[in-house]
C-alpha cells in the first residue's frame, strides 16, 4: 500500500443555498480543491451523498459529476452510508490511491437537502434508519439519539447542562469559521429553551439541514512532494466498521462499538493510541453524539463524556480539541458533505492555516464520520509531515 | 402503494413472532436468516408474550409525515421478558409519567394510513401494563 | 353442551362526559343526563379502531378459553364502524390472533345487533358440528354528529365470545330472534353521520324487537322473568333497557350487573355483548341468563344461557370488564375528543 497525501481541500460557504443546485455546489468544492492543489489532475471520481435520489430525485451521480467537471469519461464511483457517506468517499478515494490502480482522486461530498419540505427531508433522513423497525413506528433521527441520551443521563449521570455545552462549545469555534452555516455564539440557556424536538433533545441539539458540498484530492507522497506541497499532509490511518443498524438490537445502548472499532483500525494502521491524536473532528448529529464517540474512541471512560465536555477538555484550549470547524452543529450537516469537510479541517488545522480558531503545534488528527444512529462508522487519522 | 412491503411484516407486526435459533437457542426479533450469534440457518417461530421493561423511551414533538397529527407521541425501547430488545410506540400514557424500569404491555394497534383512500398499517404498540 | 368457552372485552382508558358536550352545543345537560340515564361515555384512541378492539377484546377471550388459535374455525367481527368499506376486517383479527388459513371469516352489519348475529352463527356452527370452536366480537367506534342527541352516546368498545363445546363456561339453552323492515336509524354510503327518526327510534323500533324477541324466547323455553338470574339488553342509553326490563317483570338486581351505557355509552355492536360479558364477570355458576341484542332496521336477537363452575375457573385469567370501564379512565375536552374523532376538517 502506498503512502497517501492530501494534496488538494475545496469547501463553499454552507447555508440554504436557494440558487445553488446540487451540481453546482459539486463542481465550486471541486474547482476550490483544484485550485488549492496547484494541479489539474483527476484520474478518478468518487462522490459521497446519502441520498440525492429522495432530496432531488436524482441518482446515477457517477455520470452528472465528471462530466459537470468538465470531465467526461473520467471513471467515477458513487458511495453511500447514510451520515458516513462522504468519509466512505474519502475512504474510497484512498483505497484507490493506495492501491496504486490511480493517483490522483478526487473525493466530492454534497448534499442538497433544501428543495424539499422539512417533513419531506425528515422521512428522507429516516432511511438511515430501520424502515421496518423503527421508522415504521414514527422514530425520528433525533428520536433515536433522544432515547441513546436518556439512557446514557439514566445510566452515568449525564446531565441536561453537560449535553447543551457541547452546542455552546461547536457554536463558539463556529463563530471563527467563515465557511459555517451558522457562524455564531450561543448560550447554555439559549439550548435549553429553544423547542422540544424529541424529549431531551431540543431544537439547539441537533444539527441543522444544510445545503453544501466539500472536496479533496489524494494522490501518492511522491506525487505530493513533486507538486511542491508543503507542509505535507498525510492520511495515515483508515478504519471502517459497521453495527446493527436497529438500535433496539445493539449489544448495548449505550457503546458506539462501530466507533470504538473503526477508531481501533485507524489507530492501528497508523501505529499510534488516541493519546498520541492532538485534536478530532468527530460526527456531533445531535450534542449526546459527541458526548458518546468521545467514549467510543477511547479519550475518557464510559460515561465522563459528559464531565469532560464540561470540563473544557474538548474546548479550542483544552487538552483534546474536538469540532475545531464548528461540528455538524454550527458549521451545518449537509450529510454527504460533512466526512469530506471533516477532512478538510484536519488539514487546515495540521498546515497550520486555521487562523482564529488554529490550534497551537496541532501534528496528528483523527476525523470520525459515522451514519445513522451508529450503524456505520469511517475514521481517519492524518499526520502533517516534520 | 407498498402493500406488499406491508404484507410481508404481517407475522412479526401482528403476532409478534420471533425465532428462536435451533442450534444456539438464542432469541431474534423479528425473524433473521442467519443467526448472528453462532452463523447457523435454521430457526423456529414463538410468539412474543408481549410484556416487558422500558429501558429507555423519548417524546417525539416533530414528527416525520404521517404522524403530524399524533405529536406529542412517545416511542421506546422495550426488553420484552423473552430477553429481546423491540422499539415501538408507547400509547396510552401521559409522557410526562413515563420511567425507565415501567412494566410494559403490548397492545394490537393502528400505526398509520396511506392517505385517504390507501390501505391501513397495523402492529403492537406498548402500553403501561396496569392489568387492563 | 355448546356454549360460552372465553369471552373478553376491550374498553378505551379516554372518556367525555355530557356536561362537557353539552356546554359546547349550549344544551341543558342534567336534562340529557336524566332523560337518557348517561353520564359520560368512552372515546377511542386515535390508534383504535374497530379492527384493534376486536383483537385486543379476543386476546381476553383466548386467554379465557385457553384454546389454541389454530383451532378456531369462524370468525365474525360484527360492527358499523368497519376500517374499510371493502376488505374484511375479519381477516385482520384472524391473523392477528393466529387463526388463519383454515377459518371461516366474515364481516356482519345490522347496526348495533352486528355482534350478537355473529354468536348467533358461531353457535349454531358449533351444533351442528360444522366448527369446533368459532369466535363472535361485536365492535364499534361509531360517530355521533355533533351536537345531535347521539352524539352523547356514540362510544367505543368491543366484546369478544369465543364458542365451542369443550370447556363451556356457559351454555347455550336457546337461541330466537325478531326481525321486521323499520327504518329507524340508518346511514347512507358515502354519508358521514347516520340519520334517525327521532321518537320513531322508541316503541316501534327498540321496544318493539326487544319485547317481540324477549316474549318469543320466554314462550319457546317456558321460562318467565322470575326464572332469569340475569338480563342483558341493548343499552342505547340507560333508560331504555331498565323501562323494557321494567315492562318484561324483571328487577333492578337482574339487570344491574350488564347495564354499563351509563358510563360506557353505546358501543353499538359491542353493546349488548360488553353488557353480557360484565354478567358473566359477576354471575355464579349455574345461574341463567337471558340476552337480548337489538339492531336497528330492525331486529333482535335473543339467547339464554346457564353458567357452569367452569366461569369461576377462568374468570381472572382476563380483566374484568368493571376494571377496564372504571379504572385509569382519562378525560377530554371536546376540543381533543372531536380531534381524536377526526371531526376537523384540515386542508387536504
Amino acid at each position: 500500500m502506498k503512502d497517501i497525501a492530501v494534496v488538494g481541500i475545496g469547501l463553499i460557504k454552507w447555508g440554504e443555498l436557494w440558487e445553488k443546485s446540487f451540481r453546482d455546489m459539486c463542481v465550486e468544492a471541486a474547482l476550490a480543491c483544484l485550485e488549492d492543489a496547484g494541479t489539474d489532475r483527476v484520474d478518478a471520481v468518487t462522490i459521497g451523498t446519502m441520498t440525492t435520489g429522495i432530496f432531488v430525485g436524482q441518482e446515477h451521480l457517477d455520470s452528472i459529476i465528471p462530466d459537470y467537471l468538465g470531465r467526461r469519461l473520467t471513471p467515477a464511483i458513487r458511495v453511500e452510508s447514510a451520515c458516513s457517506s462522504g468519509g466512505m468517499a474519502v475512504r474510497g478515494a484512498f483505497v484507490e490511491v493506495a492501491s496504486g490502480l490511480s493517483d490522483f482522486v478526487l473525493a466530492i461530498g454534497v448534499e442538497k437537502m433544501t428543495d424539499i419540505s422539512g417533513a419531506e427531508a425528515t422521512y428522507a433522513l429516516a432511511t438511515a434508519a430501520d424502515q421496518e423497525n423503527e421508522a415504521f413506528h414514527g422514530v425520528t433521527f433525533p428520536g433515536l439519539y433522544a432515547m441513546m441520551a436518556r439512557a446514557h443521563m439514566h445510566r452515568y449521570g449525564t446531565s441536561r447542562d453537560q449535553l447543551a455545552q457541547v452546542a455552546v462549545k461547536n457554536h463558539h469555534n463556529g463563530s471563527l469559521n467563515t465557511y459555517a452555516q451558522f457562524p455564531f455564539e450561543v448560550t447554555l440557556d439559549a439550548v435549553k429553551r429553544s423547542t422540544m424536538v424529541a424529549d431531551p433533545l431540543r431544537l439547539l441539539d441537533c444539527s441543522p439541514i444544510t445545503d453544501g458540498a466539500a472536496a479533496v484530492l489524494l494522490a501518492p507522497v511522491e506525487e505530493a512532494r513533486k507538486l511542491g506541497k508543503k507542509p505535507l499532509v498525510k492520511i495515515t490511518g483508515v478504519g471502517n466498521a459497521t453495527d446493527t443498524i436497529a438500535l433496539a438490537h445493539r449489544h448495548d445502548l449505550l457503546r458506539l462499538e462501530a466507533v470504538e472499532m473503526a477508531t481501533q483500525r485507524a489507530l492501528g494502521m497508523a501505529g499510534k493510541k488516541i493519546e498520541d491524536i492532538d485534536f478530532a473532528e468527530v460526527h456531533d448529529c445531535f450534542t449526546i453524539a459527541e458526548i458518546m464517540v468521545l467514549e467510543a474512541m477511547g479519550v475518557v471512560e464510559p460515561g465522563r463524556g459528559g464531565p469532560a465536555t464540561a470540563e473544557g477538555m474538548t474546548a479550542l484550549d483544552g487538552s483534546f480539541p474536538v469540532n475545531p470547524s464548528g461540528g455538524l452543529k454550527s458549521k451545518g450537516h449537509p450529510v454527504g458533505a460533512t466526512g469530506v469537510a471533516q477532512i478538510c479541517e484536519a488539514v487546515t488545522q495540521l498546515r497550520g492555516e486555521a487562523e482564529k480558531r488554529q490550534i497551537p503545534g496541532a501534528r496528528s488528527a483523527l476525523t470520525q464520520n459515522m451514519g445513522g444512529s451508529g450503524a456505520s462508522c469511517v475514521v481517519h487519522i492524518l499526520e502533517v509531515e516534520s | 402503494m407498498k402493500v406488499a412491503r406491508h404484507w410481508r411484516e404481517i407475522p412479526h407486526r401482528y403476532r409478534m413472532e420471533a425465532v428462536r435459533c435451533l442450534k444456539c437457542q438464542a432469541l431474534f426479533f423479528p425473524r433473521r436468516l442467519i443467526c448472528p450469534e453462532c452463523g447457523n440457518r435454521e430457526f423456529k417461530t414463538e410468539r412474543l408474550s408481549g410484556r416487558g421493561t422500558l429501558l429507555t423511551f423519548t417524546v417525539t414533538e416533530v414528527a416525520p409525515q404521517g404522524f403530524e397529527d399524533q405529536i406529542p407521541y412517545a416511542v421506546g425501547i422495550v426488553e420484552m421478558d423473552e430477553g429481546v430488545r423491540v422499539m415501538g410506540q408507547i400509547t396510552d400514557c401521559d409522557p410526562a409519567h413515563l420511567k425507565i424500569g415501567d412494566r410494559m404491555a403490548t397492545q394490537f394497534r393502528r400505526i398509520r394510513e396511506e392517505g385517504k383512500t390507501g390501505i391501513i398499517m397495523y402492529a403492537y404498540k406498548f402500553v403501561p401494563d396496569l392489568g387492563l | 353442551m355448546v356454549g360460552i368457552v372465553g369471552y373478553g372485552t376491550h374498553i378505551p382508558r379516554f372518556r367525555i362526559k355530557v356536561e362537557e358536550i353539552a356546554k359546547v352545543w349550549g344544551a341543558d345537560a342534567p336534562a340529557y343526563k336524566r332523560g337518557l340515564n348517561l353520564n359520560e361515555k368512552t372515546v377511542p384512541a386515535p390508534d383504535e379502531d374497530c379492527a384493534t378492539l376486536s383483537v385486543n377484546a379476543a386476546r381476553n377471550a383466548l386467554r379465557r378459553a385457553g384454546i389454541d388459535p389454530q383451532d378456531i374455525g369462524a370468525v365474525y367481527v360484527g360492527s358499523e364502524s368497519h376500517p374499510y368499506a371493502v376488505k374484511p376486517t375479519g381477516t385482520i383479527v384472524s391473523e392477528a390472533l393466529g387463526a388463519c388459513p383454515f377459518v371461516h371469516t366474515a364481516d356482519l352489519e345490522f347496526a348495533c345487533k352486528a355482534g350478537t348475529e355473529g354468536l348467533f352463527i358461531a353457535l349454531h356452527l358449533v351444533k351442528s358440528g360444522v366448527i369446533s370452536y368459532g369466535l363472535a366480537i361485536g365492535a364499534d367506534t361509531s360517530q355521533g354528529a355533533p351536537s345531535d342527541a347521539l352524539e352523547y352516546s356514540a362510544a367505543a368498545g368491543a366484546g369478544a365470545f369465543i364458542v365451542g363445546s369443550h370447556g363451556v363456561l356457559a351454555e347455550l339453552e336457546d337461541t330466537h330472534c325478531y326481525m321486521t323492515d323499520t327504518p329507524d336509524f340508518w346511514r347512507r354510503e358515502h354519508a358521514y353521520y347516520p340519520e334517525h327518526g327521532g321518537r320513531f327510534t322508541g316503541i316501534p323500533a327498540y321496544f318493539k324487537h326487544v319485547l317481540g324477541a324477549a316474549e318469543a324466547i320466554m314462550e319457546k323455553t317456558g321460562h318467565r322473568a322470575p326464572d332469569f338470574d340475569h338480563v342483558v339488553f341493548h343499552q342505547p342509553n340507560g333508560k331504555f333497557p331498565v323501562t323494557v326490563a321494567k315492562q318484561l317483570g324483571f328487577k333492578e338486581p337482574q339487570y344491574r350487573l350488564g347495564l354499563l351505557s351509563p358510563l360506557l355509552g353505546n358501543t353499538y355492536s359491542g353493546s349488548s355483548p360488553m353488557g353480557f360479558a360484565a354478567t358473566l364477570d359477576g354471575a355464579s355458576p349455574d345461574q341463567r341468563i337471558l340476552l337480548i341484542s337489538y339492531g336497528s332496521g330492525a331486529g333482535s336477537d335473543a339467547f339464554v344461557f346457564r353458567t357452569t363452575d367452569r366461569l369461576l375457573e377462568v374468570r381472572d385469567r382476563a380483566p374484568l370488564v368493571r376494571k377496564q370501564l372504571d379504572e385509569h379512565k382519562v378525560y377530554l375536552e371536546y376540543g381533543v375528543y372531536i380531534k381524536h374523532r377526526r371531526k376537523i376538517r384540515k386542508s387536504e
